[in-house]
């Protein structure tokens, strides 16, 4: 590999004679790739918790989905911005403290100026903040890599949890109650000739169960991430 | 500067405290008013839902104004204490811990139309944090005219649709005092065999799948809040007893 | 016996894993062989009993609403309790550095193979949830604090130990390749919490 050319302390070294353009490959691949071959919940295993308590109905799985895009690009950046003068002793802290202040600044601002909007969220207040896959991102990538590309990593791995959160949601609801973002689905003549709702899946239990056959058919279909023995 | 010496790591850390603690203080307190009078309103708002008032924030204030005629701050022994303000001195979620012959137990009175209602704020506890509500009785103070109740933090689609109109509508007209003049409450509950609720007279509304704890949370709140007014329910002459 | 109460009921009925679903990640993603399964389990048992009770105190005397009415009398309106969240954080993710210094130093290869999800605890919600149940849950001591901290770290290590004994014995099965590690492993799962489910709502 070659030398920069810059005096700039690089965090990673690579072939720099002029910018990398803003959506190279690579650059889109950090888009890409949460949504199938390293999607935070099924294959990084981060942010499950939230995955079986939000999905009972897509509507929550929606609101907390672009929560979380917002919540990861802005403290990707942040900790990116930062990342060449954090302390390694104290940089757990530090990440917290970025996502975590952030999180209650934004439900403060909410609570005063959109309160409807703010109730909506405030149960997923705690929920974003605790959610392993903002910490793991900032931990594996953004601690190492440049603002734009950890904008992007934010942003699609946001995107992959959302994508995953939304497939679940889909069958818990539409199973557990015949609706689909709160409208009715499955006809009542299907009602009269005596379906009845799967309450079971409106339990935490049934989205792992959920989780675990998606995650069968993902691997089926990307044969890359079958587990070796 | 050595990032990893002990000076910088001190001195970042103690930067960084100083930085978000004076954000977030910043930001809070100059933002509390704003959202105290929004915490208001929207209490206004459901206090006047459960006697059948519906109104945007806005014209909460002038709505109340109208139709709470009293705003009672009641002693455990039924009597009133004039120096209590119900509506802004009484943080329930404060209250409910004091000792039962510290407490004062808020108690709003409405007139709609020459019809008479009994508002009682209640506060319990759900499966993850706290959920409360109000319960408006009717002039026998027995029937229920209706409820709203909501929550910190149950679980999207189970126990917070506790908040949704259709579980509210359950409780209307539903009756809290037995035939035997005993205070029972209502039970949310699993095998009350009424899911369209049309049995008036069992002290029961079905409960919500997958919201156990969250169901029996509203019930325990109902009965636990409710017995503590029973010096004034019982004082004022009841139809219930019959 | 109170403490022996709490300590049961922290372990089966409010087991932060099947019960609450804390704490999640780490334990699908750690419970492949019962060594790390156990190495973790035993790291989680440590914070949480450690932190549950630091919080604690925090929560008493400087959090709560009134809390610092030791301080003097024109403190005790103060509510700060819209810090507890950071607050809580910040104890949580010095125990753990702590920690993940310990054992980097004491068993590099349980570091090498815990990887990511060591600096994880941090915000393993397990260790959260933890800290809020007991600011929830109004404790009269310390000491109840401590027990309720110290149960649930056990009901935890319980559950990614078990989930780490079945995956290791299911190397050996016929499981579909697709299926193979996590995707049977969530399905185990969802079964053993169907199971747990009978625990719940009983009072002790």
């Amino acid at each position: 590999m070659s030398q920069p050319k810059s005096n700039k302390k690089p965090a990673i070294f690579f072939v720099v004679k002029e910018r990398e353009p803003l959506f190279s490959k690579k650059n889109r691949a950090l888009l890409k790739d949460p949504l199938d071959d390293n999607n935070p919940i099924t294959v990084q295993v981060l942010g499950i918790c939230s995955a079986l308590a939000i999905t009972v109905q897509l509507k929550p799985a929606v609101v907390m989905t672009l929560s979380v895009i917002a919540v990861m690009a802005a403290s990707n950046v942040i900790v990116s911005i930062l990342r060449n003068a954090i302390p390694n002793r104290i940089r757990i802290i530090v990440q917290l403290v970025v996502v975590a202040s952030m999180v209650i600044l934004v439900d403060q601002v909410l609570r005063a100026y959109a309160y409807d909007v703010s109730k909506q969220l405030s149960i997923f207040i705690g929920l974003i903040i605790t959610n392993c896959i903002v910490m793991g991102r900032l931990e594996a990538f953004a601690l190492g890599n440049g603002v734009w590309k950890s904008f992007l990593d934010g942003v699609g791995n946001a995107a992959g949890y959302g994508f995953m959160l939304i497939a679940v949601a889909f069958f818990r609801e539409l199973l557990g109650s015949g609706k689909l973002y709160g409208y009715q689905v499955i006809p009542d003549a299907l009602y009269e000739m005596g379906y009845e709702n799967n309450g079971l899946m409106l339990l935490s239990p049934m989205a792992l169960i959920t989780l675990g056959l998606i995650i069968w058919a993902q691997r089926a279909r990307n044969r890359k991430l079958i587990e070796k023995n | 500067m050595n990032r990893d010496s002990n000076g910088y790591t001190f001195g970042f850390a103690a930067a960084m405290v100083l930085v978000v603690a004076s954000v977030l203080a910043f930001t809070a307190s100059s933002l509390k008013d704003l959202q105290a009078e929004n915490v208001r309103k929207e209490k206004m708002q459901n206090i006047l839902s459960t006697i059948g008032i519906e109104t945007d924030r806005e014209g909460a204030e002038k709505l109340f104004n109208t139709y709470i005629v009293e705003q009672l701050a009641l002693r455990n022994d039924g009597s009133v204490d004039e120096a209590v303000d119900a509506f802004s001195d009484i943080k329930l979620a404060l209250e409910i811990k004091k000792d039962a012959n510290d407490q004062r137990f808020p108690l709003y009175v409405a007139n709609v139309d020459a019809a008479t209602y009994y508002i009682i704020p209640l506060r319990g506890a759900g499966l993850w944090n706290a959920i409360w509500g109000y319960i408006a009785l009717n002039e026998d103070k027995n029937s229920i005219k209706g409820v709203v109740f909501d929550h910190q933090g149950e679980t999207a689609g189970l126990g917070a649709e506790i908040t949704q109109q259709w579980f509210m509508n359950r409780f209307i007209d539903e009756k809290i005092f037995n035939t035997s003049g005993e205070l029972v409450g209502i039970s949310v509950s699993k095998t009350n065999n009424d899911p369209n609720d049309t049995d008036k007279d069992d002290h029961e509304v079905d409960a919500i799948s997958g919201a156990t704890i969250t169901g029996d949370g509203v019930s325990d709140m109902i009965i636990e809040r409710l017995q503590h007014y029973l010096p004034y329910l019982k004082a004022n002459d009841l139809a219930y007893n019959n | 016996m109170d403490y022996i109460n709490l300590f049961v009921k922290s372990i089966f009925i409010e087991n932060m894993i099947f019960a609450y679903f804390l704490g999640m990640c780490s334990y699908l993603a750690v419970s492949k062989t019962v060594k790390t399964a156990v190495g973790l389990g035993f790291a989680v048992i440590f914070v949480l009993s450690i932190t549950v009770p630091i919080n604690y105190l925090l929560d008493n005397y400087l959090l709560k609403p009134g809390a610092m009415a030791w301080l003097g009398e024109e403190y005790a309106a103060l509510d700060l309790s819209f810090l507890s969240f950071i607050m809580f954080i910040a104890v949580i993710a010095s125990m753990v550095q702590l920690v993940e210094m310990i054992v980097e130093k004491f068993a590099p290869a349980l570091y090498g193979a815990l990887g990511i999800f060591l600096p994880l605890i941090a915000v393993n919600c397990a260790i959260l949830g933890g800290s809020l149940f007991m600011q929830q849950k109004s404790f009269a001591s310390i000491g109840e604090s401590a027990v309720y901290g110290f149960g649930s770290g056990i009901g935890w290590l319980l559950a990614i130990l078990a989930i780490a004994a079945i995956r290791e014995k299911i190397a050996y099965s016929n499981v579909p390749a697709p299926l193979r590690g996590l995707g049977i492993t969530f399905i185990i799962t969802g079964l053993m919490a169907i199971g747990f489910m009978s625990f719940m709502g009983i009072k002790l």
